[in-house]
């Protein structure tokens, strides 16, 4: 049908939008880089960036449900404070370790979600609390920095693939494919986005509500393991850091606006979310780039952040209907 | 000189014509019905009025001089004061506040709460909502109250020219004759007002000049009373009315047990020992007063209140329906086509497909994914046989109008082929055509076997459609309407309970509404 195209483009505009932010950024970037683009500057930026890519599709599947996860980071720094102890030693234990981290990880979304749904609690705060606990947990596990990681899946991971691509972008394409897309094309997928833009008309439609928030808190949280897990992966070592922790929440939130998705919840997706993450890192490598002193990068950071949301504030100049500002 | 005229002006939302070339004149001192179905550009007309879209070409008049309207506000300071058809009230604010919510008087910068409650009793008193507290909050009150604590708001701001748009359809019967009152009184006062309704009864009733909307154009203005009912509404739908409402068919015997049986169904203090069967086949209404427990009874039957007692038989086998989730399972087919199709039927913000597809995902879907081509197949057979106006399948919900939004309700439900149907007042806010597809719609279905329980607030609808009519008041089944006792005057007469057998202490309350 003739309109089809049109409204398509639009449901996708958040997503390409940010992917054609990410492209040009990361173009100037790598224009401007001293060493060039070669494989050992990519394979760095890919990390980085990847990293935070998998806690914003993490936090994308709660906002979607117009809920909002603020324990993200802790459950990372668990994750990571946990694979630095145990995913080491034979193949076996280590394999056997990686499954428990991401378990772990299951089980802190679930605790969630069980909050929210039964608990009746606000999602803020029943995540800024059960994130101090995971906080807790992770500290009580490592209470000084250190341990040690299976170096050989280290290396692949965070490696290179031959031809130079950094593997991390394979483990990104990975999540995408075997999680994000299945979900996003599932029933429980549709019903989660139904959820976020009425909640009342979900149920009454006799969209299975609960187990739809279930599902999206819970893989929230296994992501968040995954993405611990990768952070023990790059830096060999696990930290109880608060400050890491908060920052990767927040970077999140910013990741997740930036890549297109409504805090309102029921509209966006994880893989615009994961342009904003990247986007945003991007942001920071510009910065080093055209030598800005380190000291003023959040500074910038914060400002990149802001024009990049009021870009979205532009309709508000073409909108005649003054009441769809609200909407 | 009129008070108010609109000349030639039109409104283009993206490709769709709103507005097209559009006249109207309104005169101080008389009431000026404007009618349409759904569609017909009625509702922009009244933004363009209330200073809520700029139009595109032509000019409005205000005691004769050009005007414009940049904000609603401008449109307040020039008089108009104007009731959404969508509630603009604040629910978590006392009624008080609301009513003085643009310009609430002051005292040395701080609210002046005694005038505050002043100004209120004042304007309620004149709305003739006097039994309403000032200080009760909003959303403690029922709709049909909170419809007039809008119409008090509205006379707060001391307007030359009242808007009401569909200002009626949420009101109890006794609230519209007061409302009626209200009108009158106001239109005595020299006030000029502008009438938007879909019920015909009301513009005979109310209106002193009436102007027709038919594709975004007035295509006639009259004085009421110059035109019969018929001639109205093949001007509203721009072709010939035929019979509304399609016949009855006779539902051949048999000795199969009611689809749905249902025995004393109580819950709190909103539903007393209400027994009812439905056979399939059958379409049953219900009727009464707004508020006397309908709709409780239909959210009872679906699964969603809790602690409810009594027992609920489908073809004879006791169920426990514990939500909508059970509700629509194969074995009950069960549907419920609620009230506010805004909040409880569709999310806005979603595609056609998606709103459609949802009562049925489980069936066109392997393992927990859906089947995109079977998805798309069902959705566009359903758009075919409703007649969805629609720019395609991904359209958002909330872009189309209020009759094909109703549509997607009741479509998402047929996906299911449900066997059972609950219908909360589904007509609300629809124009004629859409009601008329509907009804034919609801019969084909009773045809095919499903049984369908009808609560409707129009008793035009009851007579037309039911095969019996059930008459609740305050919380229970007071009479059965059975094959020519369904009339206007028995449905009001059992409707007010008239003539009730029991009048004991809560009968004789005045209905709550």
């Amino acid at each position: 049908m003739n309109g089809d195209w049109h409204y398509r483009l639009r449901e996708h505009k958040g997503t390409l939008l940010a992917l054609g932010a990410f492209v040009a950024m990361f173009t100037i970037y790598a224009a401007n880089h001293p060493a060039g683009l070669n494989a050992n500057v990519a394979t760095t930026a890919a990390n980085k960036g990847v990293l935070l890519a998998i806690v914003a599709m993490a936090q994308t599947l709660v906002v979607l449900t117009s809920g909002i996860d603020l324990s993200v980071g802790m459950v990372m720094v668990l994750a990571n404070c946990l694979a630095s102890t145990i995913v080491v030693g034979s193949p076996l234990q280590t394999t056997l370790g990686v499954l428990v981290v991401m378990l772990v990880g299951v089980a802190c979304g679930a605790i969630n979600a069980l909050i929210v749904i039964f608990g009746r609690l606000q999602p803020i705060v029943t995540t800024i609390a059960t994130g101090a606990i995971y906080y807790g947990a992770a500290l009580a596990l490592r209470p000084v920095p250190g341990g040690d990681v299976d170096a050989s899946l280290a290396d692949a991971l965070t490696g290179q693939l031959p031809g130079g691509i950094p593997a991390s972008l394979a483990l990104l394409l990975a999540l995408v494919l075997l999680v994000w897309l299945p979900f996003r094309r599932s029933v429980i997928g549709r019903a989660v986005y139904a959820l976020g833009s009425s909640e009342v008309a979900a149920y009454m439609s006799g969209v299975p509500v609960r187990r739809a928030k279930f599902v999206a808190y819970t893989l929230s949280g296994f992501l968040a393991a995954v993405a611990g897990l990768f952070v023990t992966l790059i830096t060999y070592s696990g930290e109880a850091s608060a400050a890491n922790g908060s920052t990767y929440t927040l970077y999140s939130i910013a990741a997740v606006v930036l890549g297109g998705v409504s805090l309102f919840g029921g509209s966006g997706s994880a893989i615009g979310a994961i342009f904003g993450a990247l986007m945003f890192r991007t942001i920071g490598d510009l910065l080093f780039v055209f030598n800005v002193e380190p000291l003023w990068q959040p500074l910038f950071q914060g400002i990149v952040l802001i024009a990049a949301v009021s870009l979205g504030a532009f309709r508000l100049l073409r909108v005649r209907n003054r009441l769809e500002l609200y909407g | 000189m009129s008070l108010f005229g609109l000349q030639g002006v039109s409104k283009r939302y993206g490709g769709v014509r709103a507005l097209q070339r559009a006249d109207l004149t309104i005169e101080a001192g008389r009431i000026h019905a404007v009618l349409g179905e759904n569609g017909a550009g009625k509702s922009t007309l009244i933004k363009i009025i209330a200073g809520v879209v700029a139009p595109d070409e032509g000019r409005m008049l205000l005691d004769g001089a050009p005007v414009s309207f940049a904000t609603p506000a401008a449109a307040n300071a020039a008089g108009i004061a104007c009731i959404f058809q969508e509630l603009s009230l604040i629910p978590d604010l006392p009624v008080a506040d609301n009513i003085a919510i643009s310009n609430p008087p002051r005292r040395f910068g701080l609210i002046d709460r005694r005038a505050q409650r002043r100004m209120a009793e004042e304007a309620l008193a004149r709305a003739g909502a006097d039994n309403i507290h000032p200080l009760a909050l909003v959303k403690d009150l029922s709709l049909s109250r909170r419809q007039m604590v809008e119409i008090a708001k509205a006379l707060a701001r001391k307007p030359r020219l009242l808007i009401l748009d569909e200002a009626t359809s949420a009101l109890t019967a006794a609230d519209v004759t007061k409302i009626y009152g209200v009108l009158k009184r106001l239109r005595a006062d020299g006030l000029a007002l502008l009438y938007i309704s879909h019920r015909m009864h009301e513009i005979t009733e109310l209106a002193d000049e009436c102007t027709v909307f038919c594709n975004g154009r007035s295509v006639a203005s009259f004085a009421a009373g110059t035109k019969s009912d018929n001639e109205i509404v093949e001007l509203m739908i721009g072709r010939e009315y035929s019979a509304v409402f399609p016949p009855r068919t006779p539902r051949a015997a048999s000795d199969a047990p009611p689809r749905l049986d249902v025995r004393h169904l109580s819950w709190t203090d909103r539903l007393t020992d209400v027994s009812l069967h439905v056979h399939a086949g059958e379409v049953i209404g219900l009727g009464g007063l707004d508020g006397q427990g309908q709709r409780e009874l239909l959210l009872a039957l679906f699964g969603v209140l809790h602690g409810t007692t009594g027992t609920v038989l489908i073809d004879g086998k006791p169920v426990a329906i514990t939500g909508p989730d059970v509700a629509k399972r194969s074995t009950i087919g069960m549907a419920l086509i609620p009230e506010d199709r805004k909040t409880e039927g569709l999310m806005l913000p979603m595609s056609v497909r998606d709103n459609l597809s949802f009562a049925a995902l489980g069936a066109m879907s392997n393992w927990g994914i859906i089947d995109a081509a079977a998805e798309r197949d069902a959705v566009d057979r359903m758009i075919r046989l409703l007649a969805v106006r629609t720019d395609g399948i991904h359209v958002p919900a909330g872009a189309l109008s209020g009759g094909n939004q109703q549509k997607l309700v009741i479509g998402k439900w047929l996906m299911m082929n449900p066997r059972i149907l609950l219908l909360n007042d589904p007509t609300r806010g629809i124009d004629v055509g859409t009601k008329q597809e509907m009804y034919q719609l609801l019969r084909r279905l009773a045809e095919a076997g499903a049984a369908i329980l009808f609560y409707s607030t129009d008793y035009d609808e009851l007579v037309g459609c039911c095969d019996r009519v059930l008459v609740m008041y305050d919380g229970s089944i007071r009479r059965e309407l059975v094959g020519p006792e369904i009339n206007e005057r028995a449905l009001i007469g059992s409707a007010l309970n008239i003539g009730a057998e029991k009048s004991g202490t809560r009968a004789s309350e005045a209905p709550r509404a």
